[in-house]
Formats: structure tokens, C-alpha cells, sequence
């Protein structure tokens, strides 16, 4: 199965790109050097808004919880008339029924943890039926965890056959694989994991859980980023990049398209190919929109409940 | 070998650490001889707004302390601001302000400070009441801290002023972000250096330098901020504060005191930044006997 899909790679130790750690260091201290002019930034902030996944992944999640996010991925803002949705809404396993029952009528779609989210410590009949689940209550993207203890112990093949079992569960939703780079150590190893997974048939690649510190970091995405590049010279496919975690303000979030912009290109500004994955983004791109447009600095207490 | 001059870098004080403006811009400030003493941070309505959140992000936490815990640490400022006592008064000098002002000025301070730590656990009790209602309601007032306050500092004294009106506010549980007096910057960042060292948790006092008329609009427009103390008397900069407060409906505090006079302190001063909170809680009162509770 390997050798197939990697056309004559049978070792993945040989895909092992070395990454120059200062070199990434210095490129990303540039992104956050640009200058971006007021229209540009009124643009980019609803871009931002409307690549969100609005996420709720905690064991105290309750339905009341769900209805509410799910209300919110629809209007944002209401006062405010022209804003984007979200792109979708994240939730565990069982909870999808209930969103896409909130969600009928309207673009925004339903993601669903899977594979035994957060730690992937569980059997691949366990994860294949989860992901069923998901599938079947109608998620419509599937976000799954590697299993990073085989990576690290070098079970290479371990991992991509996994990946490869589960887009095959997927069909027609579109997987996003996340590598929880906070626990790979290296950025060899993000590099690495982000090939196996592009490999294995991920359609998005993405940084983290968001339970494990660090999550997204401009350093590790940009090496995924230039992973996702890589792969599409050589095999002419795109996929799509989803930091996930910390993100929670908009002068990040603009740092990151312009990192995207530059290291991508026009073709990834859409939220069909990138997203944030993210609670507490969405109310403070609200409020520097608003900002933007009224001059005034804003306060949470005008906004909706994250 | 004569030495090298150390100067001191005077930057501004955001919620606990001392950042130079995100600006990068400054301005100099002159003694009376028109000699150049320092190079001041020019603080941006950028650094207002980061001012602002440092203080709303330390505002739960300010205000959920024991009030005796809060009074401690007020008490503890004036202990580290005693020990500075030479070099708040050098620095008043410096300034420009004679010798005899500058010591009566520091001690004023000091014994400001001591005099609101005594405030601290005592002025609820003061402020709040149990009404009479003509219903079967056991109905009582309390006060709770507003919130974010930002104030604009006068210009008479540079260390004084401040002082005044912001141990009052922060021994009432708000937390505030305070523009220096352009010309007295110094004395304002030193007394930042006490906070820093007095178990103030960071972001409960942010100090800004910089002209009061950038700054100024954006301190009474911000939507996340409460209310806004002035002193000053600018006809035209208290318009300015009427208007663009209104938005959020934030109380904004005139405060025109001669603080050089010992008795200018007071509970009021700790109420004018105090929100009332009313509540009604239902007892029993059965066949008119009088209610009990």
C-alpha cells in the first residue's frame, strides 16, 4: 500500500527534510513586520471571519452549548450588517446531529473530531467507528489525530496506514489531519508528519488539538506551509492548511494570511483551503471590524458570548 | 578615568512589564533651563488600547481580592515609596519643582497612600445600606467597583496628583490606565518601579507619557472602558470628554482639588467610581406581622 501511493518511496525516512530552525525563525519575524493599510485589513479581517471554525471540544460541552455556538456561526454579528459566516463548526462525535440540525438552511458546515480526539490512543476499529459515527450523524469534514507515539518511535508506516484507513472511511468528506505538533518535538518531525499525511490522503494538514501547549505557532505552520507547497510541485495536488489553537487575536490572525499570502499564494485565500480553528478568534475580529468602521475601540461586553 | 553617565530609560508601564511605545516615537523633556533631562515614551492610542486590555484582563482578579488583602498591598506602595523618598524628591527637582515642595510633596503621597490602605476594607460598610420597602422584601444596597477607569492626571504636581486620585480608585477595586502629566513623566514611571515592587498584581495601574491631546478621545471613546477621571479645567476638553463618552454611557468624574491641601481626601473620592447594586430578596411576611429577616 505504501509503495503505491508514494510511486517508489518505500521508506518514509528518505522524505526527511531537514528544516534550517533559524532560518523559519527569521522568515515568520517578517510576516509580522508588514504593513497593512486599512482597507487591506477591513478585507482580510472578514477573510479571517469567514475561515473560522468555531470550535467547542470539551468534555463539558452540552447541547444548550452546541445550539448556542451554532447560532452564532450563523450571525456573528447581527447590528452589523455584511458580515461572512464562519466556515464551520467543530464539535465531538456526538454532538453533530444536533449541529447540522441548527445548521440547516445556511454554507456553514459541520466538522467533527474523530479517531479518538485528543489522543488517539485507541485501536484502529475503535477510530474507524468513530469516524462512522461522525459520518453518519452527517458531518461533512473529519478532523483526526495521528497516533504520535508510533511517529516518534519511528512507526512511520504505522501512522500513514492509519491516515490512508480513515480517508477511505471519509469518502466524499474532506479529512484534516492534525499532527499535534506541540508533542513532535522537532520541526524535522512537523515536516516530516506533514508528508506522510499529504501522502496518506489528507485533504487539510493541521497544527494541533488545542490541548496540548504550545498549539499553532507561526513557526510550525509556515513549515507546514512550505510542506503543502512542496507537495503540490511535486504531485499537482492541493491541500489545505488549518492552524488550530492560541489564535485568539486578530493582529495574529492577519500575520498568518500574510504568511499564507506569501508562502501559498491567491489560491489558498479561501476558506476552502485554509482555516483557523479557534474559540475566541471570531469576537475579536468582530470587534476590530467594527473598530475599523466606527473609529471607536470596542468591548466584549457588546458582543455574544464565546 | 571619569565615568560613563548612566541614564535611566524611562518607558511606559502596561500591565506589569515596561514596554517602549509601539510607536517608537518620544519627546524631550527640558528642566527649566531649557537643558534636555530625558528622552520620554510618546505612547499611541496603540498603547492605550493595550493598556486597556492588561487592565480589564487584570480587573476580575483586582476586584475579587479581600478587601483587607487589597488594603495590605496600598500600604505596602507607601512602604516602597518611603524608601525612595530621596530619589522622588531628586527627581521633583529635576523637574523643576523647588526643594521644600518637592519633600512636602513626596510625604503628602505617601500619607495618601497609607490613608486609603485604611479605606480599603471599610468604605463598603460605609456605602451600602439596608433600605425600607413597602413590601415583603428584605432589599439592600452594596457597592461594587466600576471596572477599567482612565485618568487623566493634572498638571500641577508630578507625583502628587497622580497619586491622589488613583489610590482611591484602585483601593475600590477598579483598575485603571493613566496618562501622565506631559510635563512631569518622570515621577509618574518611578512611581510605576514602586508598583511594580509593591505586590501590585500587573495591569491593575498602567502609566502611559504622552500628549494629552491624542491621547485624550480615544481615553473617553473606548467602548471597554467605564468611566473617565479628569482633572484639568479645558472647557473645551471636557466637551470633548461629554461627547465621546456618551457612546457606552461611561461616567465621566471632573476632579478639580488642590491636593496640596492635607484634607483633600476622602470617601468620596472612592465613591465616585463605585456602581450600586440593589437587591430585592423576598422574606416571609405572613398576615402583617412585621417582616424579619
Amino acid at each position: 500500500m505504501v509503495n503505491k501511493t508514494l510511486s517508489g518511496v518505500s521508506d518514509f525516512t528518505s522524505l526527511r527534510i531537514p528544516i534550517d530552525k533559524v532560518g523559519v525563525e527569521e522568515r515568520v519575524e517578517r510576516f509580522q513586520k508588514r504593513s497593512i493599510k486599512n482597507g487591506s485589513k477591513l478585507e482580510g479581517l472578514k477573510l479571517i471571519l469567514n475561515m473560522i471554525d468555531l470550535t467547542t471540544l470539551e468534555g463539558k460541552d452540552t447541547p444548550s452549548k452546541v445550539k448556542q455556538m451554532c447560532y452564532k456561526a450563523q450571525h456573528l454579528h447581527d447590528v452589523h450588517a455584511g458580515l461572512p459566516t464562519v466556515a464551520a463548526v467543530c464539535v465531538y462525535p456526538n454532538f453533530v446531529k444536533l449541529a447540522k440540525e441548527s445548521l440547516k438552511g445556511s454554507n456553514v458546515k459541520v466538522a467533527s473530531v474523530a479517531t479518538a480526539f485528543p489522543s488517539g490512543q485507541a485501536p484502529l476499529s475503535i477510530k474507524l467507528e468513530d469516524t462512522k459515527l461522525a459520518l453518519d450523524s452527517g458531518a461533512d469534514e473529519i478532523d483526526m489525530v495521528i497516533s504520535r507515539g508510533k511517529f516518534l518511535s519511528g512507526d512511520y508506516n504505522f501512522v500513514y496506514d492509519e491516515i490512508a484507513a480513515i480517508k477511505e472511511v471519509c469518502g466524499e468528506a474532506r479529512l484534516k489531519v492534525i499532527l499535534e505538533t506541540g508533542e513532535l518535538v522537532t520541526l524535522d518531525n512537523v515536516r516530516l508528519a506533514s508528508d506522510i499525511a499529504m501522502y496518506a490522503g489528507a485533504d487539510f494538514i493541521k497544527t494541533s488539538t488545542g490541548k496540548i501547549s504550545p498549539a499553532a505557532t507561526m513557526q510550525v505552520t509556515y513549515v507546514m506551509l512550505t510542506a503543502i507547497r512542496d507537495f503540490m510541485y511535486k504531485t499537482g495536488v492541493q491541500v489545505g492548511m488549518k492552524p488550530a489553537g492560541g489564535i485568539s487575536n486578530s493582529k495574529l490572525a492577519l500575520q498568518y494570511m500574510v504568511m499564507l499570502y506569501e508562502t501559498l499564494g491567491p489560491d489558498w485565500m479561501s476558506n476552502e483551503w485554509f482555516r483557523f480553528g479557534a474559540s475566541s478568534l471570531a469576537n475579536d475580529v468582530l470587534m476590530q471590524i467594527v473598530k475599523q468602521e466606527t473609529g471607536r475601540y470596542q468591548s466584549a461586553d457588546y458582543f455574544s458570548i464565546d | 578615568m571619569e565615568r560613563l553617565s548612566v541614564l535611566k530609560t524611562y518607558k511606559l508601564y502596561i500591565g506589569g512589564a515596561f514596554p517602549r511605545t509601539e510607536s517608537g516615537r518620544y519627546y524631550e523633556l527640558k528642566n527649566g533651563k531649557g537643558e534636555n533631562i530625558a528622552n520620554v515614551c510618546l505612547a499611541s492610542r496603540k498603547d492605550f488600547r493595550n493598556a486597556v486590555v492588561a487592565a480589564r484582563k487584570a480587573s476580575g482578579g483586582w476586584s475579587e481580592r479581600s478587601h483587607f488583602n487589597r488594603s495590605q498591598i496600598l500600604y505596602r506602595i507607601a512602604e516602597m515609596m518611603e524608601t525612595r523618598r530621596a530619589q522622588f524628591i531628586e527627581e521633583l527637582i529635576s523637574q523643576g519643582i523647588s526643594k521644600s515642595k518637592a519633600e512636602v510633596e513626596v510625604d503628602l503621597s505617601v500619607d495618601r497612600l497609607v490613608y486609603y490602605a485604611g479605606w480599603c476594607d471599610k468604605y463598603t460598610q460605609v456605602l451600602s445600606s439596608v433600605n425600607p420597602v413597602s413590601s415583603p422584601h428584605f432589599n439592600f444596597s452594596t457597592v461594587e467597583p466600576m471596572g477599567v477607569i482612565s485618568v487623566i492626571s493634572d498638571v500641577k504636581n508630578g507625583l502628587l496628583d497622580l497619586v491622589s486620585v488613583v489610590a482611591p480608585i484602585i483601593a475600590g477595586g477598579n483598575t485603571v490606565v493613566v496618562l501622565a502629566a506631559e510635563q512631569y513623566p518622570l515621577s509618574a514611571i518611578t512611581f510605576a518601579e514602586v508598583l511594580n515592587s509593591s505586590d501590585v498584581p500587573g495591569g491593575v495601574v498602567n502609566i502611559l507619557t504622552g500628549k494629552r491631546s491624542e491621547l485624550l478621545k480615544h481615553m473617553a471613546s473606548h467602548m471597554d472602558v467605564n468611566a473617565i477621571a479628569y482633572s484639568g479645567t479645558s472647557g473645551e476638553e471636557r466637551k470633548l470628554i461629554e461627547i465621546e463618552s456618551v457612546e457606552n454611557l461611561k461616567r465621566s468624574c471632573y476632579i478639580d482639588e488642590n491636593w496640596n491641601d492635607k484634607g483633600a481626601q476622602g470617601l468620596k473620592f472612592i465613591e465616585m467610581f463605585q456602581e450600586v447594586k440593589t437587591t430585592w430578596h423576598p422574606i416571609e411576611n405572613i398576615g402583617g406581622a412585621t417582616s424579619s429577616y
